[in-house]
């Protein structure tokens, strides 16, 4: 039987974060771009307590199996990152775009008011998202909440909606009871 | 404009939510006697994938990452923090039951008074300036975690009318894949608040409920000096593809 998930609840903000735990590589690095976005609940509005965090490929396609994501030390890409939302619902990572066929963030969503937490992927815009199968067995409205969209600067942005119009396209994984 | 809600009234709507017909084992997203969750919980069912890529890893962690002095919340400040001193100790393993090795437990707890040390947190009891609440440790190779702390206050919040939070540990885990990924909240055992708690009361199953609650456990109090609680906990999956799966 497996342990039930809760809350993050208020106050996990002095326990969690820390520092450069956003920073997967060090924003001056070659190749750093952004991964942003804005959280939002069902009324449109920004949700200001959510905490994301991604797992990824470097741009080799291989995932990191790496220690250091605590104590970053700005050599090594971990393929972890850890992100609390500002007051604006709006997170920030820097990192590396991921390598492979079809690439994609892993991403967990957690919040006060959401009573476990959320997975989704966010899928780096590209020609290869036509052939992937799970892609493909989505409607598009729901397919578009799960690709990052390109910024002109590089970055990449992947707002996050929790509910409502155009309500993020969240997972469950076989093998979950 | 209409009162806050009473405690009678959430009561009412957790045991009409109780009385559905299928208990939930994981929390239900929409349980509406937790108000905060109105606006925050999605409507459209999740989709069903199969794990790939960075979903099969969990992040790894190391000794460069956490101090072991992180897994004493008693020690970090200089001064003996005000409360009972307690140990909670336990495994961490998955669905198959085999240890999560070395990898990060994150814990964040309210003070004696129920006070946290977060600036949003404006319950009028103290703040103890020797205790911060918050601690780090990996598991050992057996999947085992300790820290030593204070036992966490109950506190009040905004849920409704004379709402009060059960004593609680907040717990932060992963496993050996992404997909475990999980964070939840310890309780204590015989609290009178669990059962007015619409958090806790979000698992509808009375059995996965429990396994919130840790027990206590005299074989690890120690002598004039702290009180035993030990706490197992089970992760989901591993979620293996068709292909592993042999
Ligand atoms: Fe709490």
């Amino acid at each position: 039987m497996t342990t039930p998930g809760q809350t993050i609840g208020p106050f996990y903000g002095y326990a969690l974060p820390y520092r450069r735990d956003h920073e997967l590589v060090p924003p001056a690095r070659p190749g750093a771009i952004r991964l942003h976005g804005t959280v939002f609940d069902g009324a449109g509005v920004p949700v200001p307590d959510a905490l994301l965090e991604i797992r990824q490929a470097g741009p080799d396609g291989v995932v990191p199996t790496v220690d250091g994501s605590i104590r970053r030390d700005g050599t090594r890409f971990t393929g972890w990152g850890r992100a609390g939302v500002d007051p604006g619902g709006h997170y920030s990572f820097t990192t590396l775009v991921p390598g492979g066929p079809v690439p994609f963030f892993a991403v967990v969503v957690f919040a006060r008011g959401l009573l476990d937490r959320l997975f989704t992927r966010a899928y780096v815009p590209g020609p290869g998202l036509g052939d992937d199968p799970f892609l493909a067995s989505l409607d598009p409205d729901e397919r578009a909440t799960l690709v990052a969209v390109a910024e002109p600067s590089g970055d990449l942005r992947f707002d996050i909606r929790l509910q409502g119009p155009g309500q993020t396209t969240f997972l469950t994984f076989e093998g979950t009871p | 404009m209409t009162a806050d809600p009473s405690q009678r009234d959430i009561s009412a709507e957790i045991e009409a939510l109780h009385a559905g017909p299928a208990p939930a084992r994981q929390p239900i997203l929409s349980f509406t006697p937790y108000r905060s969750s109105t606006l925050r919980h999605p409507t459209r069912a999740p989709r069903r994938v199969d794990p790939e890529g960075a979903e099969l890893f969990a992040p790894v962690f190391g000794h460069c990452d956490v101090d072991p002095l992180e897994a004493d919340l008693t020690i970090r400040h200089g001064g003996v923090p005000i409360g009972e001193r307690i140990v909670v100790q336990g495994r961490v393993v998955d669905g198959d039951g085999r240890p999560v090795r070395r990898q990060l437990v994150e814990v964040w707890q309210a003070n004696a008074g129920g006070r946290y040390l977060h600036q949003r947190d404006q319950h009028p009891s103290p703040v103890d300036p020797n205790f911060t609440g918050v601690g780090r440790c990996l598991t050992d190779d057996d999947g085992g975690y300790r820290f030593v702390t204070i036992r966490p206050g109950p506190y009040p919040w905004r849920n409704h009318h004379n709402a009060w939070r059960p004593a609680h540990i907040h717990f932060s885990l992963f496993g050996t894949q992404f997909t475990q990924r999980l964070i939840t909240q310890m309780y204590f055992p015989g609290d009178p608040l669990s059962g007015l708690d619409p958090i806790y009361q979000s698992v509808t199953d009375p059995r996965d409920r429990e396994r919130l609650v840790a027990a206590y456990d005299h074989d690890l109090s120690e002598h004039e000096w702290l009180l035993g609680y030990r706490w197992d906990i089970v992760l989901s999956g591993p979620h293996r593809t068709p292909l592993d799966a042999s």
